[in-house]
């Protein structure tokens, strides 16, 4: 843009280019730190797995209800206390582990799906892209969690419906992905060559196009994980989300709200458990990109858009 | 010039009718038709019937869509099933609070979020960096509603220094108002500052490699001048266009925090709706909303015009 080449650029990092060449000071010292901190986030999701997976064990009954201990600060007979009708917070902290993780995986593996395809047909015929990408660019024209409450209001609270509703929003943000991919991939060489050789329309797409465009899918598979998490959370929370009765960290902050004075535990507990869950899922999906997909290093990725 | 701004309002034509559309399928996915949730559970077959006819639903459905299409080009989006009053009457009543916090918030996020990326980016990997960017990835791993509960436990019930909850309209004062909404815009834009302060680190760090800005070192000019002036500028695009998807988080943000610090808001009047099965309600506020998004994303590429040149060229 200014009167410097590119070449005499390069010649002279060393002189000038402090910020740039800081980068190149300690290489060795980045990536460990990364991988350190993305090993604490795999820790942390193990760590958020196994009380989802063990929560009868761990956990007990989260709907016996205590009536004696209305309201009881954490004790040893309850670790995290109790709530309003005394249910175990602990117990139900851990139930709400594995319906978070849950809602979390089964919103991946639908918006993964959902989104692949309509990716990989968008960008692969030129006939349906138009078409399809409208449609999804007329999702993404409403605000994750807006869209979602209306879709909720239509199908009404379950948590399957939490699922689909949650996977509706984010379908469209695969697929772009997808589709971008697909775009470049089209054009490659092997791509022809596979055609040229007699592959069908369905053979190049599964054999060729998709597994080459499967690691940003993959990347942002972490953060769809993280914003479902989020987005389950805050729909519940609003009342608009899973039904009041099945253990969810949304229902419990949103019942503890009411008793914030008397029962600072009912939000603190849940609170710390989604934090430290999208948390992990933030650092996983960080390391993730890193290794995978460098260039994309520092993109938005719309993992805010839930709440 | 003249040209890039024709394109930018051209292309608005089809997202809007693609989210008219989005909107008008939405509501007919609902289970039960409209006619009998507002003739309610005691109308007989025959008032629903006439009700049907009333409010076209009889009709064939693309019919029905193309009047669609008409009554909102008239601005017209039907009336509440259960205030009995036109939507956009009440979400005019509703709009106040909803915009001021998403604005405060967007600022108090870009206050926060884009000299923190820069001071990063000035030393990337320093103390200082890691630091605040460990910081903004905490920061977008809270949800808004539980930073606004755990901001309600600290500084309404233990320190007393704000309202625990509700909402000052304008009209009583601005300061009363900006004391009510200070807690959840904190709520709302410390989050978003965590995206805005990565995005505005990469962005610098782009533009910092870049040639130019040896050249100005080169030249002798103030560390001050390079960073600010010349990489800065650089790095606005990256920086507003996600400044303007951050207004649109947090107007959603704020449907969600309004529930938190019971704000009248459209937050409130969506969530009442949904569990009022108020349809047309819900239609409404989705469609505000979504008009808003696009009226934030024009202005961000018309921003565009203001921070790179070529952009006028094309």
């Amino acid at each position: 843009m200014t009167g410097v080449s590119r070449p005499e650029a390069q010649a002279l990092p060393a002189l000038g280019a402090r910020p740039g060449g800081a980068r190149r000071v300690r290489p060795w010292a980045v990536p460990l730190v990364r991988r350190r901190i993305v090993v604490v986030g795999g820790l942390l999701l193990a760590g958020a797995t196994a009380a989802g997976a063990l929560a009868p064990v761990l956990g007990g009954d989260p709907t016996r209800m205590d009536v004696a201990a209305r309201l009881a600060a954490p004790s040893r007979a309850h670790w995290l206390g109790t709530d309003d009708v005394g249910r175990d917070v602990w117990s139900r902290v851990v139930y709400g582990a594995r319906l978070s993780l849950l809602v979390g995986a089964a919103v991946v593996a639908l918006a993964l799906v959902a989104g692949v395809l309509c990716g990989l047909l968008a960008g692969y015929y030129r006939r349906l892209d138009n078409a399809i990408m409208r449609v999804m660019d007329g999702l993404m024209a409403f605000p994750a969690i807006v869209l979602a409450i209306a879709l909720m209001a239509v199908l009404g609270p379950s948590v399957l419906n939490v699922v689909v509703a949650i996977g509706v929003v984010y379908t469209p943000r695969v697929a772009r992905i997808v589709r971008a991919s697909v775009l470049v991939i089209r054009e490659t060489a092997y791509v022809e060559a596979a055609r040229a050789l007699g592959a069908s329309d369905g053979a190049l797409l599964a054999r060729h196009v998709l597994p080459n465009c499967l690691s940003p899918v993959v990347v942002q598979a972490s953060f769809v994980f993280a914003a479902a998490v989020l987005t389950e959370a805050a729909l519940s929370f609003l009342g608009v989300g899973v039904p009041p009765y099945v253990p969810s960290w949304g229902n419990i902050l949103s019942e503890g709200r009411l008793y914030i004075q008397q029962a600072p535990w009912l939000v603190l507990y849940p609170g710390a458990a989604i934090m430290l869950t999208i948390l992990a899922l933030n650092l996983v999906g960080d390391g993730l990109r890193d290794a995978l997909d460098p260039k994309a290093r520092g993109l938005a990725s719309d993992k805010q858009g839930a709440a | 010039m003249k040209t890039y701004l024709a394109r930018r309002l051209l292309a608005l034509i089809p997202v809007a009718l693609v989210v008219a559309t989005v909107a008008f399928v939405l509501m007919h996915l609902a289970p039960g038709d409209p006619a009998s949730v507002i003739a309610g559970p005691y109308a007989s077959a025959d008032d629903v019937k006439r009700l049907q006819h009333q409010l076209g639903l009889d009709a064939p459905l693309p019919a029905q869509l193309v009047r669609w299409y008409a009554r909102l080009l008239r601005g017209d989006l039907g009336d509440s099933i259960f205030l009995r009053r036109p939507v956009l009457e009440a979400i005019a009543d509703r709009v106040e609070p909803t915009l001021l916090l998403t604005s405060l918030a967007t600022l108090l996020a870009v206050a926060i979020g884009v000299p923190a990326g820069i001071v990063s980016a000035r030393r990337p990997n320093s103390s200082e960096d890691q630091a605040l960017m460990l910081f903004a990835l905490l920061g977008i791993s809270v949800p808004n509603f539980l930073l606004g509960l755990l901001l309600i436990l600290v500084f309404s019930v233990q320190l007393g220094w704000f309202p625990v909850a509700g909402y000052s309209p304008l009209e009583h004062g601005a300061l009363q108002t900006l004391r009510s909404l200070l807690l959840p815009a904190v709520a709302l834009g410390v989050v978003q500052s965590g995206l805005i302060a990565r995005i505005t680190r990469s962005a610098m760090l782009d533009v910092l490699r870049e040639p130019f800005i040896l050249a100005g070192r080169a030249k002798g000019l103030a560390e001050r001048t390079v960073v600010w002036k010349h990489a800065l500028k650089n790095a606005m695009i990256p920086t507003v266009t996600i400044i303007g998807v951050s207004f649109a988080v947090l107007l959603g943000g704020a449907i969600v925090v309004e529930t938190v610090f019971n704000i009248p808001g459209l937050g409130r009047l969506i969530i009442s709706a949904v569990l009022r099965r108020d349809y047309p309600v819900i239609q409404g506020v989705v469609l505000c909303v979504a008009a808003v998004y696009m009226v934030i994303n024009l202005l961000v590429d018309l921003s565009y015009l203001a921070f790179d040149p070529r952009v006028r060229y094309q």
